[in-house]
């Protein structure tokens, strides 16, 4: 009996969460780390966690709910023809084994039966906490060399420009809605993010209508934030968008409509026009520090 | 180039998500629908690809009688033509979607040069239906993909990832899921929506098969409502929100 853990490596939070979700099965836990010299393919990778899944009889495989766990572990369930839920947030062994997984982004949960063997998952992100993982139990494994898994690999890294604060890792997001009204209504959105030392973020609407670019929109098809302030100006609150920023720690709405569902999810509101109160809020942080 | 991309029918839900009575759907009685946003990039794509270099673009979707309005939608921006593969309202799973899928691409007998896929469906987030059908077919699979390039036979893909963008080149034929913002996707015109209506369909329907991934009941995730403290009305707010943004040690 063994449940084998893809990890992405050692240090990664969602591979040592992916481990800790595996603990919970009850079995002997080994953490697989992949070396591959050549570079990243994902159906090579698979086909690494297959041959050891089989070596070692392995009941069920776990991958992190990253991009790369989720594929890999596709990979492995297309390779074995066996079921395999994605983002699962808890698991109950038996027969069949159950799982709650995310639908919708985490805005929806379900509960699913997994009929198949091994058992093939993906932990979701942040629904157990990361626990380090031991040296006793990683194996450090050399990729799969079968050419025809080696088709689809990476050949090339083209570093992200750098500069300005990164919308994922920004202490403070100071995003805009179609409330907004235009590209240049921005402008203040922009203003009051520079005050704090924060990143701009925005909805959908304002990505669908070219007012900013997609790599500012948060939310379900977006960026996930985790500020310790999300400050949300002329949002409505769609499911699809609070998706990308339930990780905030506050959530402050500034809406005119009172009944607007963000407020549902807000812990401080202000009744009001963006217009006005964006540029009273920036006025008044330069009169505290001046 | 012979392009296919697939794309699934999804509530619009709006604030507030409602269940049916028997918590297995969502309550859809007041909304509309959709496709994922990933989808509908990827359908943008296709269309941009065969204006560039010529061939066929045709949508594919598995679901109920209603989802002909999503087919509709795509063949309004430019998709070629439409294969429906009609279901009776229940959710497959990604075992039984992806088969399907491969035996509509058999029944088709077009040679496609790529199929296009969202990144994930926006209902149930899967992430797998596309890497089973490349599997199936023998074919590379590239997925969360930024961007695509064309040269030859060859396509060159960007995925972003932590620190930067990993480029991958494949052949053709070649599988390939897309996430929003590879493109924006241009708005349907009165002429594109008049000229979808008469667009070639395809119809069939393909037997169901048991659920290996097997759905049994929706939960809501568990009390996110809050009661807002509101710090004000209009501008006069702003004192009371600086106040805040110091307690909170961002300034
Ligand atoms: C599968 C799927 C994925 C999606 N992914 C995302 C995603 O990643 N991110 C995302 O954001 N959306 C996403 N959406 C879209 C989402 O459903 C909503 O359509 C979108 O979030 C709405 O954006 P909004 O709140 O800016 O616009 P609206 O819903 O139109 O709301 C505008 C708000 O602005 C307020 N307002 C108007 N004027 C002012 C003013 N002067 N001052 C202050 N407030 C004002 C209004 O009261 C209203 O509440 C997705 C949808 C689907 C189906
Ligand atoms: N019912 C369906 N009909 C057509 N395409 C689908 C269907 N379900 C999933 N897909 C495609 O497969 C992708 C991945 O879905 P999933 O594996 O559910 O995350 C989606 O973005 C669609 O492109």
């Amino acid at each position: 009996m063994a449940t084998l853990v893809f990890i992405e490596n050692a240090d990664d939070e969602l591979s040592q969460q992916a481990v800790a979700f595996a603990r919970g099965l009850g079995d002997g836990v080994a953490a697989v780390a992949i070396q591959d010299a050549a570079g990243y393919a994902p159906a090579a990778w698979a086909q690494t966690l297959v041959d050891l899944a089989e070596q070692r009889s392995a009941t069920a495989v776990v991958g992190p709910g990253t991009d790369r766990g989720n594929e890999v572990m596709a990979h492995v369930a297309a390779k074995l023809g066996q079921p395999m839920a994605a983002n699962c947030t808890s698991v109950s062994p038996g027969d069949p084994a159950t799982v709650i997984r995310m639908r919708w982004g985490g805005s929806l949960l379900e509960e699913a039966a997994i009929h198949g063997s091994p058992l093939l998952m993906t932990s979701a992100a942040h629904a157990v906490a990361a626990e380090p993982i031991a040296d006793t139990e990683t194996v450090p494994v050399t990729a799969s060399a079968s050419a025809a898994d080696r088709v689809a690999r990476v050949v090339e890294r083209i570093p992200a420009s750098t500069g300005g604060v990164s919308l994922a890792d920004a202490d403070v997001v100071v995003s805009g809605g179609r409330g907004v009204g235009s590209a240049e209504g921005f402008a203040i959105i922009e203003e009051l993010a520079e005050l704090l030392g924060g990143a701009v973020g925005c909805s959908r609407a304002v990505t669908s209508a070219g007012w900013r670019p997609h790599s500012d929109q948060v939310g379900q098809t977006g960026t996930k934030v985790s500020p310790e302030i999300y400050i949300a100006c002329g949002i409505s609150g769609a499911t699809q968008h609070m998706a990308g920023c339930k990780g905030a720690k506050r959530l402050l709405a500034i809406n005119p409509d009172g009944e607007a569902s963000i407020f549902a999810a807000a812990d401080y509101a202000v009744i009001g026009d963006l217009h006005e109160v964006v540029p009273a809020i920036s006025a008044e942080i330069r009169k505290v520090r001046a | 180039m012979n392009i296919l991309v697939s794309v699934k029918r999804v509530p619009l839900t709006g604030g507030k998500i409602t269940l049916t009575e028997d918590e297995r759907a969502i309550q859809t009685r007041h909304l509309g629908f959709t496709v994922s946003p990933h989808e509908e990039c990827a359908a943008e794509e296709a269309i941009r690809l065969v204006e560039q270099h010529g061939g066929e673009s045709v949508v594919l979707t598995l679901g109920p009688a209603e989802a002909e309005e999503q087919l509709r939608d795509m063949m309004a921006i430019g998709i070629d033509r439409g294969i429906h593969l009609v279901t009776d309202g229940e959710e497959w799973d990604p075992q039984a979607t992806a088969a399907a899928i491969l035996a509509a691409i058999g029944e088709d007998g077009t040679s496609y040069d790529l199929l296009l896929f969202g990144n994930e469906s926006a209902d149930a987030g899967n992430y797998q239906v596309a890497i089973r059908v490349a599997h199936a077919l023998g074919l590379p699979c590239v997925t969360g993909v930024k961007a695509i390039s064309v040269d030859g036979n060859t396509l060159r893909c960007e995925q972003e990832v932590p620190g930067g963008r990993d480029v991958y080149e494949v052949p053709m034929p070649a599988v390939v899921t897309v996430k929003e913002g590879i493109n924006l996707p241009r708005y349907p015109s009165v002429p594109g929506r008049m000229r979808a209506k008469r667009k070639p369909l395809a119809g069939a329907a393909p037997a169901w098969s048991e659920s290996k991934l097997e759905m049994r009941r929706l939960l809501l995730p568990e009390g996110s409502s809050k009661q807002a403290e509101v710090l004000g009305t209009g501008a006069d707010a702003a004192p009371a929100v600086v106040q805040i943004l110091q307690e909170l040690g961002v300034m």
